[in-house]
Parts: structure tokens; sequence; C-alpha cells
């Protein structure tokens, strides 16, 4: 009975999840080719008269920068200055963001150690000698530059390290308010972290990796879940909207790679058996599954940087393009639409955050109680 | 499009800080909050073991006083009856022993009321006689004080006798 209450529960949880990214699959096709459309528009009409760009403005809301731009006030771009930090062929060269003069179409040339470095579209490029302007060919690569390794402290290294003191202030704090009682009582945000820890280790760790293995991958756990959490909702806050950490690849790909790695550290002779000769099935069939199970490998943690960096995106998107609406149109009539809209996906994206973090933590959980279970033929 | 492509820098950046937060919250903050609820998880499992086991200690206890005052009270019971026939067996018994006595001395006492008055009617014949040889002596003193009265007697006496 009590399973069956759990299964029923867990059953209405999934429907529920389906639900709202059916919801927001279904809202995010319909914006993006309004906006696509809008956007195209806008860009045609450009050269005409300047106008706003939906486009645009989303992708430099969603993508990753060199600085952190807060506001433009009187048509003077407020940002906080970053450090760049390149990898040029001559060595390290670093600089503040704030030499480019918040210039991102390619023109201020920033002179360091005699190597010119150009800022265009996020992207920096170093300047071949005694060339003055980028030009790129048909597939987008410079002709007359040079692509160092970019190891800037962007936008999104900012954010992710404020989320990083963030939570280190909380839980070490409510570690502390433990070994503070004499008897273990959770006070404080103690109280409020502690069911969110019973909650990975009851709910995620022990179904799926199991009684006698999960503690060994709960701090992994913990700490993926809670810092893709506190990213995320970093991202729903509007000042720090430009910060899309947890809907960025790079990021989404680091953790998953620190899943892959895990599973393929951890993983037992019974898991490599099924991966490479699959116990039970008549040879030829083994020969067939061996490169499925091999690609599956590869695929787990693909759809997990996929699935997480999709939907933040998305989400990002949809809000960022129903704001779009106010300025495509250039009424203040639609406003109360675009906000009433905002606010509603806003209210679901406080859900989806959570829930993304969730199925984060749950897959990782999963591929790992996968590569550790016991051999049960 | 380099929003699907992954940044060096930000891959980089990500794993290093990834894997500080890790190593620190680890230390720092995942160890000693799963200890503690660990630990009052342990304690509270360990405390409702022993309430458990304190419960069935009690009605075990509870039963055994439950037997003793029964026992107790059965024993009481058998006790007072025994007492009470003892006293009514020492009151009847006491009884017919006062019965038997009474009886006894009833018949002693007629005994010698019977003998002592037997002895009182001898004393008293006795003293009859003699008190009526003592009359008749002196009334035959008296008759026969003269000469005439002696002659008279003798007369009477001769008469009967003739009579006779």
């Amino acid at each position: 009975m009590c399973t069956f209450a759990r299964n029923l529960e867990q059953g209405i949880f999934k429907l529920f999840i389906m639900t709202l990214n059916t919801l927001r699959a279904v809202l995010f096709l319909v914006f993006s080719v309004a906006i696509t459309n809008f956007g195209f528009a806008a860009q045609d009409n450009e050269d005409q008269d300047k106008g706003f760009n939906a486009t645009e403005m989303i992708m430099h809301h969603v993508k990753d920068a060199h600085e952190f731009h807060i506001v433009d006030w009187d048509n003077k771009p407020i940002s906080i200055p970053l450090p760049i930090i390149l990898f040029t062929d001559n060595g390290l060269t670093t600089f503040m963001s704030s030499e480019f003069h918040h210039d991102d179409s390619g023109s201020t040339i920033v002179e360091k150690n005699g190597e010119r470095f150009v800022k265009y579209h996020e992207k920096i490029y170093q300047l071949e000698p005694g060339v003055n302007t980028l030009t790129f060919d048909e597939e987008l690569h410079p002709n007359n530059a040079a692509t160092p390794l970019d190891f800037s402290i962007t936008k999104n290294v900012f954010m992710m390290w404020v989320s990083v003191i963030l939570l280190f202030i909380i839980f070490i704090s409510a570690a502390r308010k433990y070994s503070k009682s004499n008897n273990n009582i959770p006070r404080g945000v103690a109280s409020y972290v502690e069911p969110l820890v019973v909650f990975i280790r009851d709910e995620v760790a022990i179904p799926m990796i199991g009684e006698n293995k999960y503690k060994r991958y709960m701090p992994f756990l913990l700490t993926v879940f809670f810092f893709i959490w506190i990213n995320n909702i970093f991202g729903l806050i509007p000042i720090l909207n430009g910060a899309n950490v947890s809907g960025n690849i790079a990021f989404t790909l680091s953790l998953a790679l620190f899943t892959f790695f895990i599973v393929m550290f951890n993983g037992n002779k019974n898991y490599w058996k099924h991966i490479f000769w699959m116990p039970g099935v008549p040879v030829p069939m083994k020969l067939f599954l061996m490169p499925i199970e091999i690609i599956g490998m590869f695929v787990k943690p693909f759809s997990l940087t996929i699935r997480l960096f999709a939907n933040i995106t998305a989400g990002h998107i949809i809000i960022l393009s129903l704001m779009s609406l106010i300025f495509t149109f250039q009424s203040v009539a639609i406003a109360p639409v675009s906000v009433g809209f905002s606010l509603f996906i806003l209210i679901i994206e406080i859900v989806v955050v959570a829930i993304q973090a969730y199925i984060f933590t749950v897959l990782s959980a999963l591929y790992i109680g996968m590569a550790t279970a016991e051999d049960h033929h | 499009m380099d929003l699907i492509t992954p940044g060096l820098g930000l891959v980089f950046w990500s794993l290093i800080t990834f894997f500080i937060l890790l190593v620190v919250l680890k230390k720092f903050a995942w160890k000693p909050i799963l200890g503690a609820v660990d630990e009052r998880e342990s304690g509270i499992k360990n405390a409702l073991e022993a309430a458990d086991k304190a419960r069935k200690e009690m009605e075990n206890l509870k039963a055994d006083n439950e037997r003793i005052l029964n026992e107790a009270r059965a024993e009481r019971e058998a006790m007072l009856k025994d007492a009470r026939d003892i006293k009514n067996k020492m009151v009847s018994d006491a009884k017919e022993e006062a019965q038997l006595q009474a009886t006894k001395m009833i018949a002693q006492a007629q005994e010698a009321i019977e003998n002592e008055k037997r002895v009182a009617m001898a004393e008293l014949k006795n003293h009859v006689a003699t008190l009526s040889i003592e009359i008749a002596e002196k009334v035959v003193r008296q008759e026969l004080g003269s000469k005439d009265k002696q002659l008279e007697l003798v007369e009477s006496m001769l008469g009967d006798a003739r009579l006779n």
C-alpha cells in the first residue's frame, strides 16, 4: 500500500513535469518563431531606422560576455569590468575588459605587449600585424586574425563564483549550527537545508544507487544539485538575468563530465561486462549491442548537458521574448500582456529551475547506480 | 552558432570551480550535516527501540504484579477462611466443654445437696427422738409427781390393757 501510494505520487509528479515541459515547449516554439520573424524584420529595417533587434538582445543576454553589463543609462552602458586572460602564441596576456570601452564590433583595438586584440560578438581576436579591421570568410572564420585561448573571467565565471561564495556561506553556516547544538537539532539555516539534504538522500541517492553504496556519492549529488539550483535561481533574478550560467552549454558540459568520469572510475566489472559483452544473449547479439552500449556511455552525459542547457536557456528566451514584444511593437499598450505572461512564465520557471536541478541529480545518481549495481542474474 | 558550442574558458573554470566547491563542501558542509542527521536518526531509532523494550518490560512487570496480587488475594482469602473455621471450631468446642462441665457440676451439686439433706434428716430425727424422750420424761415426771396420779396412770394403763 505504501509503495503504491509512493508510485502514484511519483507518477503524478512526472506527469506534472511533463505537462510543464510541454507547456514551455509550446510557448518556446511560438515565441521563438514570432521573435525570429520580428527579429529578422527588425534586422531588415535596421539600416533604415536602427530599430530594436530582439534576436540580438536575447542572444546577448543568453550568451556569455566579457563584462558584466547591468544597464544602459543615458545611452551609456553601465557595467562591471572583468579580467580578460588570453593565451596567445607568446604566452599569457591579461587586461581588463574595460579597455575595450564596451565595444563589441571589433573597432576598438587593445594593444598589449605588441599584440593587438579586438572583441567582436563577445569573441576576442588577435589581429595580424598591420591589420586594423577584422574580416571574415563565408564560414565566419576570421581571415586576418588569430583566436587566442580565452580563459577570461567572464560574466558567467564571475556569477558562478558569486554562487559558490553563497553556497559556502549557506552550507558551512548550516553545518556550524549542528556542531553548536549539543544534540544535533537543526536550527536557523540548518532547518531549511536539512530537509533538502535529506530529500536528496532519501529520494535520489538511496533509491537510485542503493542503501549500501550511496554514501560515497552523496557529496557529489548534493553539490551538483545545489550548484545547479542556485545558478538557475540566479538566472531568474532580473538584474543578474544576463548571467545565464546554468543555461550555458560549457557549464552543463562540465557538470556532465563529472558525472561521466565518476561513472567511468566507479563502474564495476558487471557494468563493463554489460557494455562490452552483454551477458545472457547470443554472440551475434553481443556484437551488435557492444557499439550501441559504447555510444550509450557518451550519450548519457551528452543528454545531461543538453537537457539542462536547453531547459534553462529556453526559459530565458521565453521571458526575454515576451519583454521584447514591447519594444518590437514600440507600444506601451502591449506591456501589460508582456508583463503578465512574463510573470506567468517566471512562476513556472521557479518550479522548473528546481526540477531541472533535481532531474540532473536524479539522472546522475541513476547512471552511477547503473554503473555500481551488483550482478543480479 | 556559439550558443551551442561550449567555450573552452568557461569549461575550464567550471571544472575547477565545481571541483573546489565539491571538495570544500564535502569537508565543511556535507560531512558534518550528514553525520549529524545520521547520528540523530540512529539516536531516534535507538530511543524508539529502547522505549519499545521498556514498554514490553513494563507489560511483563504489570502482568507479574497482577499475578502476584491475585496470588496474594487468594492466599488472604484462604487464610481468612481458615481462621474463620478455627474460630468456629474453637467456639463450638468451648461451648461443648462448658456444657459438659456445667452438667457435671450440677450433678455433683445435686448429689451433695442430697447427702446434706440425708444427714440433716438423720440429725433432725435424732434431735426429735431425744427431744421427745426428754419431753416424755418431763411429762412423766410431772404426771407422776403425786401418788394419786401414779395410781391413776396405772389404772388407765391397766384399763387399756384390759381392754386389749
